[in-house]
């Protein structure tokens, strides 16, 4: 299988987290990027040819990936491949994934692998991609996608999938329809090689560029469209809201234990060598999940911090995500925040925003 | 090759035999320190942070895990086209083989390594000091000194000097006398282990000193002596700052809670002098609503319930509720069950400690030595252990 991270017509909504960067390296969980996890998975999925379709923003994302050594792709046969958006008219605007396909279309044409796995990178999750393919040929599908059940209040966009008992799909809708089902879409595609290619030519050809709804939904009833069902803990992380509760949910050891500690599946990020964390004489951290460099002084309490954050004596930290580098200085009050890097907030002040609309500062702020 | 200024010579072959449980299966350099390192992370680091490029580490004792640990450089930026780190085993040769007799021998033995960068310098080390110094600026030193050979010294407290290679030196810095480990030091200027030697002048002297039948072949008990008797310029380079050799159980275990001062001498989180060392791909700890962590060091991957004060944990440790970790280091993968309770425990690397254990005993009661628990052992309820040292 050849790996396809599709960035392509991905929306960046996570409002200030996403100003200067696209979904895919949003941080995430107090050391990695959005991505991590897709990228890991299917290293661990033995798949070593992976190419990335960006569309913008990517100046971090590129930083991150670098040569794709620390996921093991860089390689001499495969490897990593970062593959941008080609614009060709003078207007600047780029098209549709399956233009970006296309535009690209040597890279699958020199890939010697016969099936594609095609993603995005906000779902997080620990999952198998060997498995998806086990069923996909099991069931000598076409297309499979793979689809969790939703569970409680899922705060994030996705598609809908109707499912018929042998798995076969029948409708797929975007967030916006009426579908009454609560199997969601995660957006992971396997399919050969060939098809895709085949699909580039004819929807292109048609006038169309977009993968899933051109290509996919609108020939649902002309292919034969399977769905695997994930059953292990995800998160998408697409909005705000989704982002903060899914954060929030690797504050549960089970899930923190079934992401992280999958004997075989470890999640790959780049390296900071950050010493340990350093807890001083009257720290108090409680039900957090805390990075390397970080200095606690002062209280910390259901939150989250990424490497390198400082919380100096006399501050509380509660219901929170504190991004790199953030340093809270003494006696400041944060509730149901999030401070994106380097943030510095200075000396006795208080923010606190809502559960449902966090308080959300942009990198390098000093309040 | 291109030509190298500097190469390092970096001994790592030590057994650590002072180190008990911790070295029977790992080479001293290897021992784990400091919630996250290994012992050799701290001079390899030095060498990445002072510029130098090109380091051949001489392992023999235990190479397995070193060995793998160092692969290809790669954590400390040591992967390279032109130098890097390259381990250098002893090897046969066609007349027979044989380990590395002393550390002279061992660089001896690898002349044909240093050879190959034409170095006009070459600085020898040991694996096994934990300390942040820029051994550029020692390097300028020695430029300017025009010396044959510089020792780093450090001064030390008075009744430790019989411990170390105890220097006597003239108001210009020369040393005149060098005596390892005398039993009634004149100085207290105790060399660090560290060497900067003229590449040209430390050949001759490797190849006379292998040439003389009562050598034992050894820096400080041969070859430096040979070299004052010779009257070669051998200069001391004074260094002010942390040093700390952690070949014994005791030293290990002050060393680890030295970090963990108000203001540590030996400062970690030190952005301009970034220790470098192998990720262990964990994610971050989760500290339980349950816990409480005071005074102390935790690295990522670890998962507590219970309280730890004044400890180092490393990757992997998981604290069970209700247990009480003080005054310990926890090596990396150590399970602790819940109701447990260490006091001043050194613990090695995938122990599981069972529910309701006790290890070492409260100071309340007067406390104890240090407790060292080797690597994947168990320690039941029943067996319950006490200060053993």
């Amino acid at each position: 299988m050849m790996g396809v991270v599709n960035l392509v017509n991905e929306p960046d909504d996570l409002e200030e987290l996403t100003y200067s960067r696209n979904l895919a390296s949003v941080p995430f969980g107090s050391r990695y990027r959005l991505i991590d996890f897709t990228l890991s998975n299917m290293v661990n999925s033995g798949i070593e040819n992976v190419a990335v379709f960006t569309q913008h923003k990517y100046r971090s994302l590129m930083d991150h990936l670098g040569s794709g050594k620390e996921w093991d792709l860089d390689r001499k046969r495969g490897g990593l491949f970062i593959l941008p958006a080609v614009l060709h008219d003078t207007s600047g605007v780029s098209r549709g994934d399956l233009y970006q396909f296309y535009s690209h279309r040597d890279y699958f044409y020199r890939g010697r692998e016969e099936y594609v796995i095609i993603t995005r990178s906000h779902m997080v999750c620990n999952i198998d991609y060997n498995a998806v393919l086990d069923y996909h040929l099991e069931r000598n599908a076409d297309i499979t996608v793979v689809y969790k059940k939703a569970d409680e209040q899922e705060y994030a966009k996705y598609r809908r999938l109707a499912v018929k008992e042998d798995g076969q799909v029948t409708v797929i809708e975007d967030h916006s329809g009426r579908l009454r089902t609560d199997n969601v879409s995660l957006e992971m595609y396997v399919m050969s090689k060939e098809l895709l290619l085949d699909m580039v030519e004819s929807c292109l050809a048609q006038g169309y560029d977009h993968l899933v709804r051109d290509g996919i939904m609108k020939n649902i009833d002309k292919l034969s469209v399977y769905g695997y069902q994930h059953d292990g803990h995800t998160g998408i992380v697409n909005t705000i809201q989704s982002y903060y509760k899914h954060s929030m949910q690797l504050l549960n050891p089970k899930i923190w234990r079934e992401l992280f500690f999958q004997p075989k599946n470890l999640i790959y990020t780049k390296v900071k060598d950050e010493p340990p964390a350093r807890y001083t004489e009257h720290a108090h951290a409680r039900n957090s999940l805390i990075a390397n460099g970080c200095i606690i002084e002062g209280k910390v309490e259901n939150s989250i911090l990424f490497r390198g954050v400082k919380i100096r004596k006399g501050a509380y930290v509660k219901n929170s995500i504190i991004l790199q580098n953030c340093e809270i200085e003494e006696n400041v009050i944060i509730e149901n925040a999030i401070l994106d890097k380097d943030v510095f907030i200075s000396r006795g002040r208080v923010l606190t925003g809502d559960k449902q609309a966090p308080f959300i500062a942009s990198k390098t702020k000093v309040i | 090759m291109r030509k190298k200024e500097c190469v390092a010579m970096l001994l790592a072959g030590g057994e650590g035999r002072r180190l008990g449980v911790l070295t029977s299966k790992l080479a001293k350099p290897a021992v784990h320190f400091g919630g996250k390192y290994r012992i050799i992370d701290f001079t390899l680091s030095n060498c990445t942070n002072s510029g130098i490029d090109t380091v051949g580490v001489l392992t023999q004792y235990q190479p397995l895990v070193l060995n793998t640990y160092i692969g290809i450089g790669a954590p400390w930026d040591l992967d390279r086209k032109h130098g890097g780190v390259t381990v250098l085993p002893p090897y046969m040769e066609q007349g027979g083989g044989d380990w590395y007799k002393g550390t002279a021998n061992a660089i001896y033995r690898n002349i044909s390594f240093i050879e190959q960068y034409d170095p006009e310098y070459v600085l020898v080390i040991s694996g096994d000091h934990i300390y942040k110094m820029d051994y550029d600026r020692m390097l300028d030193y020695h430029k300017q000194r025009g010396a044959d050979a510089t020792i780093a010294v450090i001064g030390v407290k008075w009744e430790e000097a019989s411990r170390f290679g105890i220097m006597a030196t003239d108001e210009e810095g020369r040393i005149t006398e060098f005596a390892e480990k005398p039993k009634e030091p004149k100085s207290n200027l105790a060399s660090m282990g560290i060497y900067i030697f003229s590449w040209k002048a430390l050949k001759e002297q490797l190849i006379k000193d292998e040439e003389d039948e009562e050598s034992s072949k050894d820096f400080g008990k041969d070859l430096i002596p040979r070299m004052l008797r010779e009257n070669l310029n051998l200069v001391a380079y004074p260094f002010e700052g942390y040093w700390k050799d952690v070949g014994t159980i005791q030293s290990l275990w002050e060393a680890n809670m030295d970090l963990l001062e108000k203001e540590p001498a030996f400062k970690l989180n030190d952005r301009e002098w970034r220790i470098y060392s192998v990720n262990p791909l964990q994610p971050g700890q989760y500290i339980a609503g349950t816990a409480q962590v005071r005074r102390s060091l935790v690295n990522e991957g670890c998962c507590v319930f219970g309280e730890v004060d004044h400890s180092v944990l490393f990757y992997g440790v998981q604290v069970g509720e209700g247990s009480l970790i003080k005054d310990s280091v926890i090596m990396p993968n150590v399970t602790i069950g819940s109701n447990v309770k260490i006091y001043k425990a050194i613990i090695g690397e995938g122990t599981v400690v069972e529910d309701g254990a006790v290890i070492g005993t409260p100071e309340e009661e007067g406390g104890g030595d240090i407790v060292l628990i080797g690597s994947n052992e168990r320690v039941g309820k029943t067996a319950t252990t006490t200060g053993k040292g």
